[in-house]
């Protein structure tokens, strides 16, 4: 290991606090409007575009991009607040961010530049959601295993192949597909993939949902049938995608959104508890809110990380694995904690509904978007052992 | 060990390289190597950073003290530099000149407090770390005219040593009958609480430099031994054992580092700093026990032996642990706190700053 592991301690920059105060008092009027009920949107598909029109109104998203394709060129650290704060009262963004946090910085680094005029402009303004086509039947951690093929048409590609587990894919304006263009060599497996922006509305897509065992359909299968690609819709170097995944991982892996997920128990329990808990409540809480309160300071220092034009891959992999396995525990923890607080309050009627939701959902949370074990492979590498 | 742009750190690091080795403490057939390694970090003002200079010390910010400290633990510490780091800074915080030598912290129990009546001390404090080892205690003492800060020689106390988890000495000291050395007021906002917020950070700041100091020591040993024909570094499942090592070292270090820098930062020890400090306790102390685990794992039988150097930092990681208060008493704190302030003012106190 050439140097020990720092997270050096990053304050969010003073300008950050009165956007914080701003984007609570949007969500507050959001809430009081009647758009959501932060005891409700868990349980809801999280989709409206609407309310995402309104999050690009305010400029909140894309606000780190050049303000050419629509962004404010803001910083990783302003992002993080507004990230945070919408997740922290479980706000409808699914229509916005997968473009804001992934799909967009690809765009940017990849697309050709009349596809950025084009299209990043309308994801600022919250008109535009994309979804990401990773997984196939057959390759899901392994990534590199993808067989949907991309095959060379005179000047157009043809996509065949399935793509799954692709959340959002019945909502979304546009998919950033991997898709195989040449055959792995001998001495590099993962040569021979590259990245597609595929118009959903194309002819030759269809997508069929795949119904959750918490009862929504929010992933889904897309089967591409001689979907035909113009040849400006290639991002990147053809065969040469995995390239390209590095850098986008270390802003994928680090958000909020990934310890998160299920913060709305701990806030419930909290109140179930009352404020007066007896010793084993208080112990529980205070080491939950001891391990939230780091995990949001490990997350800020790699946002910090990200600002200063560092790829913090190790670092925001840890920050996943332990995020993801901590807001996946949570309800079992909080579960165990509100055992003996009595209902008598009526302090627990929102605690048991979404803690019942929240047990449901736990599992996907250490699979969705890379394993446990995928993260632990990357950090092991990190950490020299590969 | 690679050089950073701290010249502290580097400094530190130094030191100990090559006086404080642990490897070289380990094969020592006694203490000899104490006087040198203790007079190198005194030399360079290591020991009383936190001290300004006009009280005798080395004037360095509260950043730079847990910089040391960091560094310190990398090195599983075996000397009381903690203690006298925190004990100079309680002397100087009621503006007492400080002497020469180690001290440690010597805190009585809220219910049971150390008591000054006509110039001689009542009272005990129990566990405190290098009882033995060290030449002066400092405390706090409430006397007729209202809380003092109290500085007395060690050699005027009644002390009972035995060894503690750590390998270091620690004991219960009985003050009855002494005089203190030098008195002074205890100044706004300094009182007992105000000293385990700062011996609990030091202690997390210690925790987290230690486990980058087994972190280490683990992925250096798997890469070296060899087991069914490869390097266990090779096998999945040693793998993510040092990745889940490496995530606990990495919640540790956050969580001090972002405690350190809260105090560095507050103007007094309010309920901000409270809540990083009573979090960074708690999270440092689960992360010693699981990491120490993990580096016992990794290290096989012969990380059980004397021999191996690893045991002066997992033994220590379960003192520092217990020191200034346990995980679970911090969490409790924290836990009442949280509830106190409602389920509503959760997130705004977690996203303060």
């Amino acid at each position: 290991m050439s140097s020990p592991i720092q997270f050096d301690p990053v304050r969010l920059p003073a300008d950050a606090e009165a956007l914080r105060r701003e984007v609570r008092d949007f969500l507050s009027d959001e809430v009081a409007a009647g758009t959501f009920d932060p005891d409700a949107s868990p349980m809801s598909d999280g989709h409206d575009v609407e309310f995402s029109r309104r999050v690009g109104a305010k400029g909140w998203i894309g606000m780190t991009w050049p303000k050419e394709y629509g962004g404010q060129e803001r910083s990783f650290l302003e992002r993080y607040v507004v990230t945070e704060e919408f997740r922290a009262v479980s706000a409808p963004v699914r229509a916005h961010f997968t473009a804001d946090r992934q799909s967009g910085p690809v765009l940017l680094k990849y697309a050709p530049e009349e596809i950025k005029m084009d299209i990043l402009p309308r994801i600022t303004r919250g008109e535009c959601c994309f979804c990401i086509g990773m997984s196939e039947p057959n390759s899901g951690s392994d990534l590199f295993a993808a067989k949907a093929k991309a095959e060379k048409a005179d000047t157009d590609w043809r996509l065949n192949g399935t793509k799954i587990w692709t959340t959002n894919a019945q909502n979304a304006d546009y998919m950033i597909g991997l898709f195989r263009t040449s055959a792995p060599t001998e001495d590099n497996r993962r040569h021979g993939l590259s990245q597609f922006l595929i118009d959903m509305t194309w002819p030759g897509i269809d997508v069929n949902p795949i119904v959750s065992m918490a009862g929504g359909s929010e992933f889904n299968e897309v089967v591409f049938t001689d979907c035909k690609v113009p040849a400006d819709h290639v991002l990147g170097e053809i065969d040469g995608a995995w390239k390209q995944a590095t850098s986008e991982l270390a802003y994928e892996r680090s958000g909020p959104e990934r310890f998160l997920e299920t913060f709305y128990v701990l806030v419930e329990l909290v109140r179930a508890v009352g404020d007066n808990p007896d010793t084993r409540s208080a112990e529980g809480i205070g080491r939950l809110v001891a391990q939230l309160h780091t995990l949001r300071r490990m997350s800020v220092s790699v946002n910090g990380m990200l600002q200063a034009g560092k790829e913090p891959v190790l670092e925001g992999s840890i920050v996943k694995d332990l995020g993801t396995l901590w807001q996946q525990a949570l309800p079992s923890k909080a579960r165990d904690l509100a055992a003996f607080s009595g209902s008598d309050a009526g302090n627990r009627v929102a605690f048991d509904e979404l803690l019942r939701h929240a047990l449901v959902i736990a599992p996907k949370l250490t699979i969705q978007g890379g394993t446990t074990e995928v993260l632990r492979g990357i950090i092991a590498r990190g950490l020299g052992l590969r | 060990m690679t050089e950073t742009d701290n010249i502290i750190i580097d400094a530190t690091a130094r030191i100990f390289q090559e006086l404080g080795d642990p490897q070289t403490l380990n094969n020592a057939p006694d203490d000899a190597w104490r006087e040198p390694l203790w007079a190198a970090l005194e030399e360079s003002g290591l020991t009383l950073a936190w001290v300004p200079d006009d009280l005798g010390g080395a004037g360095a910010d509260i950043s730079d003290g847990f910089d040391i400290l960091q560094t310190a633990g990398r090195f599983a510490v075996a000397v009381p530099l903690a203690e006298t780091l925190l004990a100079g800074w309680a002397l100087s915080k009621a503006n007492l000149q400080v002497p020469q030598g180690a001290m440690s912290l010597a805190l009585s129990s809220r219910a049971n407090p150390l008591r000054l009546t006509d110039g001689k001390l009542a009272g005990r404090a129990e566990a405190v770390p290098f009882a033995s080892g060290v030449d002066h205690f400092v405390a706090l003492a409430e006397t007729p005219d209202g809380a003092a800060v109290i500085q007395i020689d060690a050699a005027a106390c009644n002390i009972e040593t035995a060894m503690g988890i750590g390998g270091d000495p620690q004991g219960n000291v009985r003050f009855d009958g002494a005089a203190p050395a030098a008195l002074a007021p205890a100044p706004a906002g300094i009182a007992n609480e105000t000293l385990m917020l700062m011996g609990a950070a030091a202690r997390a700041t210690q925790m987290a430099g230690a486990l980058q100091g087994i972190l280490e020591l683990a992925v250096d040993y798997a890469g070296e031994r060899v087991a069914f024909g490869r390097p266990i570094a090779k096998f999945q499942a040693v793998q993510h054992n040092l990745a889940q090592l490496a995530g606990e070292t990495a919640a540790a270090v956050a969580a001090a580092g972002s405690a350190a820098d809260s105090i560095h930062h507050a103007d007094n020890f309010n309920e901000a700093v409270f809540f990083e400090v009573a979090a960074a306790k708690t999270r440092a102390g689960e992360a010693a026990g699981e990491g120490a685990a993990i580096a016992h794992q990794v290290h096989g039988a012969i990380g059980f032996t004397d021999e191996h150097i690893l045991h002066r930092f997992t033994r220590r990681l379960w003192a520092w642990r217990d020191d200034f208060g346990s995980e679970s008493e911090w969490a409790v704190g924290l836990g009442a706190l949280v509830a106190a302030n409602g389920a509503d003012q959760l997130w705004p106190m977690v996203a303060s700053r």
